[in-house]
């Protein structure tokens, strides 16, 4: 399940071809992504680059599947998810994507284990099969000792732990994380920055990491700039 | 098992937001569940009318008595099995406040007719032997401490003068319906003591209760009772005793309405509040709203979430209010003594109880439902921090 694949199909797992992007801001349309193009190998680990506001939150989200781009090509695990409507695409990020935020997002009523269930509620696994993964999630992770604890219980590089366990236990093909470390001192960043290496090496995951933290992007295989929208390498 | 407990401490989260809203939720329901046993107590009489009771009155109106003779007219017609009279005496005691109802009746007849008045064999003969005894029901005889022996006063208004009365039978009812807030005594006393202080105003009755054999044929009697007094000087008007006590009601409504529609305003603030609630709840959310949806959850279960936690809260309050209504009614009906001759909550005050708070839960629920399943994740998303 959460085992090392080595023979994972060499097929991109992202292929983004003149994608573009706009917001509407008091009847003015702002362009938010001039015509981007580049593939995400599966298995690799991208950092995207780029002084605030240069749309790097955007092109993750466009990605991820929670926005949508204006016109171009979006290939994601070999769907084209430009085609999907809401529901479809609910159902591909339940699959394909894992989330790693900024502030955890993590349900504050819900104990370590219970939130780290909580993408399992969508698979229709038995409730002792989720039990099972989760336990062995947060292992991965290094909580085991704190399952039953509530967010509010756990610091804040444990919280991002556990919003990594909840990424990860669905197997998705791709995570994407916005500055994951964007609220972290340096002691817990350096072990998220850790964890998700280890992720990428050890178990193949595919890693888009929007940040713009130089420190953080050094765990990266591959850097990404992007500068008003645009992407200058 | 998992959503439960999601809908659960969700509810929980604000504890004094939720204890003040079910604590509202349990106000609204018991005030509408006692508004509507108060809608109830006024139907009582109708609703414990005998089907096989017709009321013969005076066509012009029910404040003009009829001829006592009319009585061996209505017996012969066909299909009548008995007839019994009333005389509305409207006697007060020590004070106008003091209101229950009294009869003057033909006592073998009468409480033949009403088997739902349990009275005990040695009582009965009591009564029978004593001209100026009374019957009197267990709610009228524990509301003024009346016991077997006690000598009730009571001051005419429609026969004028002091009456004296011995309390010499104490009715149960059958039913919890039945009313016992009743005092009947005997037609012959007073009767007699008409006819020595006015003497026109003798052999006169109010009403006939016509017993018939055939429920069925109820309509035709009381056709054939009205046409044997056609033309005559005092001509009839025969129902039965549910539209008689339905009639009766009418001329009070308006009352009745009042209190149904505060009843509903009552559950309509309560809705308004509950809104309000549910509303502030989904709107501190947004960012997980959003969050479960980047996740992949669908509109369905954020609904589900949001319908579970406001049904949760309408379902605890509610609960609570009924719970509450029946030892208050208890009280209430306690408090207000004969003036309500049954004051009890029925089982369909409860159902409509429970059905105002289904509508609460569910109504409240759908703007904040409709606003989660809306919410654009990304824009959710930036709720954060
Ligand atoms: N929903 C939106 N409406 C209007 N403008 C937006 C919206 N989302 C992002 N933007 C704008 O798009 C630009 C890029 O934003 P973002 O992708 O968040 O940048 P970054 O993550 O690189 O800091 C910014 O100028 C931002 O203000
Ligand atoms: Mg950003």
């Amino acid at each position: 399940m959460l085992a090392l694949q080595p023979d994972m199909p060499q097929f991109p797992a992202v292929v983004i071809r003149h994608l573009t992007k706009s917001y509407r801001r008091g009847g003015q349309v702002v362009s938010v992504l001039e015509n981007i193009s580049f593939d995400i190998d599966a298995g690799d680990f991208v950092a995207l680059m780029g002084p605030s506001g240069s749309g790097k939150s955007t092109l993750l989200n466009l990605i991820a599947g929670i926005d949508r781009p204006d016109s171009g090509e979006l290939r994601v695990a070999d769907v084209d998810i430009m085609l999907l409507d809401e529901a479809g695409l609910a159902d591909w990020r339940a699959r394909n994507v894992g989330f790693i935020f900024q502030f955890y997002n993590l349900m504050p009523v819900l104990t370590a284990l219970e939130n780290v269930e909580l993408p399992l509620l969508l698979t229709g696994l038995p409730s002792r099969d989720r039990r099972e993964r989760v336990e062995v999630a947060l292992g991965m992770v290094g909580l085991s000792d704190r399952m039953t604890h509530y967010p509010s219980e756990l610091s804040g590089g444990q919280q991002q732990r556990v919003a990594i366990a909840r990424a990860i236990i669905t197997d998705p093909t791709i995570l994407v994380a916005d500055e994951p470390t964007g609220d972290l001192d340096r002691a817990s960043a350096d072990d998220i920055l850790a964890l998700m290496a280890r992720l990428n090496d050890e178990l193949g995951k595919t890693i888009i990491m929007v940040t713009h933290d130089p420190h953080a992007a050094e765990r990266a295989h591959h850097i990404r700039h992007l500068e008003k929208g645009v992407l200058t390498d | 098992m998992y959503l439960l407990k999601l809908i659960l401490r969700n509810a929980l989260r604000h504890k004094l937001r939720t204890l003040l809203t079910v604590l509202g939720l349990l106000v609204a329901i018991l005030s509408f569940g006692l508004l509507q046993t108060v809608v109830d107590a006024w139907y009582t009489g109708a609703n414990s009318a005998a089907p096989d009771r017709l009321v013969t009155r005076s066509a012009v109106s029910l404040v003009v008595p009829l001829p006592v003779h009319y009585r061996d007219k209505i017996r012969a017609i066909d299909g009548v099995r008995s007839v019994a009279s009333a005389n509305w005496f409207a006697g007060v005691y020590q004070e106008p406040k003091n209101f229950f109802p009294q009869f003057a009746i033909d006592p073998v007849t009468y409480l033949t007719m009403y088997p739902e008045y349990r009275i005990h064999p040695d009582q009965l003969r009591d009564f029978m032997r004593d001209r100026k005894g009374a019957v009197i029901g267990r709610k009228l005889a524990d509301t003024y401490g009346f016991k077997l022996g006690d000598v009730v006063p009571l001051k005419g208004t429609i026969f004028a003068g002091n009456w004296e009365f011995v309390v010499r039978a104490i009715y149960e009812g059958a039913t919890p319906k039945t009313d016992t807030s009743q005092f009947f005594f005997h037609w012959e006393y007073l009767n007699e003591t008409v006819r020595t202080r006015a003497p026109q105003r003798a052999n006169q009755v109010g009403v006939f209760v016509v017993q018939v054999s055939d429920v069925s044929r109820a309509a035709e009697i009381s056709a054939t009772i009205d046409a044997q007094f056609r033309n005559s000087p005092a001509e009839t008007l025969t129902e039965t005793e549910k539209a008689f006590q339905i009639g009766f009601i009418k001329q009070t409504e308006a009352i009745v309405i009042a209190i149904r529609i505060v009843s509903f305003v009552v559950i309509f603030i309560i809705l308004a509040v509950m809104a309000n609630t549910m509303a502030m709840t989904a709107r501190e959310r947004i960012a997980e709203h959003a969050t479960l949806k980047a996740l992949g959850f669908g509109p369905g279960f954020l609904g589900g979430l949001i319908f579970g936690e406001s049904l949760a809260i309408a379902f605890a309050g509610s609960a609570l209010g009924v719970l509450l209504t029946f030892p208050v009614a208890e009280w209430f009906g306690a408090k207000m003594g004969t003036l309500f001759p049954v004051f009890e909550v029925s089982g369909d005050t409860v159902w409509l109880q429970f059905a105002c708070a289904l509508v609460v839960g569910v109504a409240a629920a759908v703007v904040p439902a409709r606003r989660a399943a809306q919410v654009r994740i990304v824009e959710g998303l930036r709720a954060v921090g």
